[in-house]
């Protein structure tokens, strides 16, 4: 499929930091994509250059085949949904809604049509006449949405556009963005910190840090095979363990010395040969936690821990447990409740087991992975409020 | 009931204040120059006894219509030109760096440490048939030696131009200064060009600081006295100079009262009406006082 939407070799500075350092993405037309990061990354600075808002010192942008780099920003048709709605604080919904196209000097009935086929869309129809400081977070969102679609933009972009919302509205806003985004079929652009946001919108996921894309991919390719350490750590919880390649095992496979460990076998797709360093990142809900030895193939690896604390959190229990310097993060579904089970709890001596196929070898590379490696595992986004408060470090 | 009743007094406690101050020194005196004016005046100089409508006949002089109509629109001229000046300087202040933008300030504010007498004293220096600006433009050939640049009502123009001007720019610089300048960017995204975007989104934006600089500058543009005194001359004379004849120089107080209840209702009047159809479009908005 040809390319809808390409930067290439992007880049932007702001003083001495690289807001985008060479980028190079291509986006499919109808495409939901998301730019994720962590503030400062680059992903606004990416989407206000596609707006025209900034010149990139280098590379240009392509959009369907046109090069809009120079363009200012009211001769593209690329609309934006900015992170305060940026509404129109003297005009109403309706007056908001219809600005791009009395700009555009739309005939007066086609105009009125448009904007009521617009209100409908954002069911507000009953809310025409008011003013944006009379109507709530959640409306304002859409009549934000509404503004942007009505000029009927080849790109829609999205500042992070559920920031200020509380959760629950912010749930609702996802399951309408989807909608909006079946109904009118055009490609959207989303920039956002939050991975739960992206992983459940996107089509494809662009990880950024530094100015610089870390990986490109599906939500679950992210997930399941992240490519760097940064990724691993970003999206989603993982458990880091510093250790050195021993020997490799077949081709596909290798043993590890981590210290204090018995030697660990990882799958090894990447081919690192033997005496490199490497990361190996493994998911929490990966480990099989047991009180009684299991009874595993050769694939797995086994190892005794001990359980330092087990927090309930309904859907599942997240335990953390420790081997050696290691304060590992394991999760465990509660598949059935039987009241005569006796649950693992603190101070326990348990199994912790997973398979080889589970953990990721990542390279050391860069200096930015220094800060990943303090274990819990670092993530951005909500979900890891819930063990801040026990957890000093 | 009880509760709502100490409201109600505690309402009257903090108004107290600024109602006296309304009443007594508002109030009173503005009824009381509209009810001199149709008192007769006395040989020296003071308020005779009983009522007369002598001065409201005589305000038909033939010498008022044109002195009244150039007080308007110098006035107006004056209020529009300092608008035209202070609301891109508003804009370029509130849009420059905190360091710059304290030091512009100061500049702004900086005339005011110089006596306005000496400064209007300079400005006639600068027109002056032997100053500085004279002859530079003579030296142009872009007037001719014989123009005058003092002594009309254009001198006067200028001057209070200068003189209002920084009273224009801290309200609109107020204003703009709360403008959320993001907005430009979202209207230039839905399609519009740069100028549109200040002309649709931004003005409106300030409204309530134009509203309070047109304001500030308007009325006392209407009752001055000193500018037209130093640097208008016959031609360049505006109700005020009247206003100060009358009183000094032909003792007349009823007339010179009649004439200031003229000024008074000039300014009223408009005033009146923007607060009328301010509520009629449903938006309640208070001239002067800044929105949260």
């Amino acid at each position: 499929m040809a390319d809808f939407l390409v930067f290439e070799n992007v880049s932007k500075h702001f003083g001495t930091t690289r807001a985008a350092d060479n980028v190079s993405l291509s986006i499919r037309k109808g495409e939901f994509f998301s730019l994720l990061g962590p503030s400062g990354c680059g992903k606004t600075t990416l989407l206000r250059i596609l707006a025209g808002f900034e010149q990139p010192d280098n590379g240009r942008v392509m959009l369907d085949g046109e090069d809009i780099s120079a363009l200012p920003p009211h001769r593209r048709k690329v609309n934006t949904i900015f992170q305060n709605y940026a509404l129109f604080p003297h005009l109403t919904v309706w007056e908001n809604i219809a600005f791009g196209l009395r700009i555009s000097k739309c005939p007066r009935q086609e105009l009125e049509a448009e904007v009521e086929r617009m209100l409908r869309l954002i069911q507000m129809e009953d809310q025409a006449h008011k003013r944006p400081d009379m109507i709530s977070g959640g409306q304002k969102q859409r009549v934000a949405i509404a503004r942007a679609l009505i000029n009927k933009p080849q790109v829609l972009l999205l500042d992070e556009p559920l920031a200020a919302l509380d959760l629950k509205l912010r749930q609702r806003m996802l399951i309408e963005l989807d909608l909006i985004h079946d109904e009118v079929g055009i490609t959207f652009l989303y920039v956002t910190h939050d991975q739960g946001e992206a992983m459940s919108l996107s089509d494809r996921i662009a990880v950024m840090d530094r100015g610089r894309i870390e990986q490109i991919g599906a939500p679950a390719e992210i997930y399941e095979a992240p490519r760097s350490s940064f990724v691993a750590a970003f999206i989603g919880d993982t458990n880091f363990f510093e250790g050195e390649v021993a020997d490799v095992v077949e081709n596909e496979y290798c043993r590890l010395k981590i210290e204090g460990f018995p030697d660990v076998l990882c799958f090894n797709d990447k081919q690192i040969g033997k005496g490199n360093l490497v990361y190996l990142s493994i998911r929490p809900e990966k480990f099989i936690i047991s009180r009684e030895e299991p009874v595993v193939d050769g694939r797995h690896n086994k190892m005794r821990a001990h359980v330092e604390d087990v927090i309930y959190l309904g859907t599942h229990t997240k335990y953390w447990v420790r081997i050696q310097d290691y304060r590992i993060a394991v999760f465990r579904q509660h598949s059935r409740f039987l009241l005569d089970e006796k649950p693992i709890r603190w101070h326990e001596d348990v199994w912790l087991t997973w398979h080889a196929d589970d953990g990721f070898m990542l390279e050391r590379y860069s200096e930015s992975d220094e800060r990943l490696t303090n274990l819990p595992p670092q993530k951005v986004g909500e979900n890891n409020l819930e063990d801040k408060d026990r957890d000093p470090s | 009931m009880k509760i709502a009743s100490r409201k109600k007094v505690n309402e009257w406690l903090v108004t107290a204040p600024s109602l006296f101050w309304l009443v007594f020194l508002f109030l009173v005196p503005t009824l009381i120059v509209f009810a001199i004016a149709f008192k007769p005046s006395d040989l020296y100089g003071g308020i005779g006894a009983g009522w007369t409508l002598e001065t409201l006949r005589s305000l038909g002089n033939p010498n008022y219509p044109i002195i009244i109509w150039r007080t308007l629109y110098l006035s107006i001229l004056t209020t529009a030109a300092c608008i035209v000046l202070a609301t891109p300087v508003g804009y370029c202040l509130a849009r420059t760096g905190q360091r710059w933008r304290q030091v512009l300030l100061l500049l702004v504010i900086v005339p005011f440490w110089t006596s306005f007498l000496i400064r209007i004293f300079a400005w006639k220096t600068l027109l002056h048939p032997e100053g500085m600006i004279k002859k530079s433009l003579v030296f142009l050939h872009l007037i001719s030696p014989e123009a005058s640049l003092l002594y009309n009502a254009w001198a006067v123009w200028l001057v209070m131009v200068y003189t209002f001007l920084p009273f224009a720019i801290l309200p609109i610089y107020a204003a703009a200064e709360k403008f959320d300048f993001r907005l430009l960017e979202a209207a230039q995204d839905l399609g519009a060009r740069r100028w549109q975007s200040l002309l649709y989104i931004f003005l409106p934006g300030i409204r309530r600081g134009l509203w309070t600089a047109i304001l500030v500058v308007l009325i006392p543009a209407l009752g001055s006295y000193v500018i037209p005194d130093i640097v208008g001359g016959p031609n360049g004379e505006m109700l005020g100079n009247k206003i100060a004849q009358r009183v000094f120089v032909d003792r007349n107080l009823p007339h010179a009262s009649g004439l200031s209840a003229l000024l008074i209702l000039a300014v009223l009047l408009p005033l009146l009406a923007v607060l009328v159809l301010q509520n009629k479009k449903g938006r309640a908005a208070p001239l002067i006082e800044e929105d949260a």
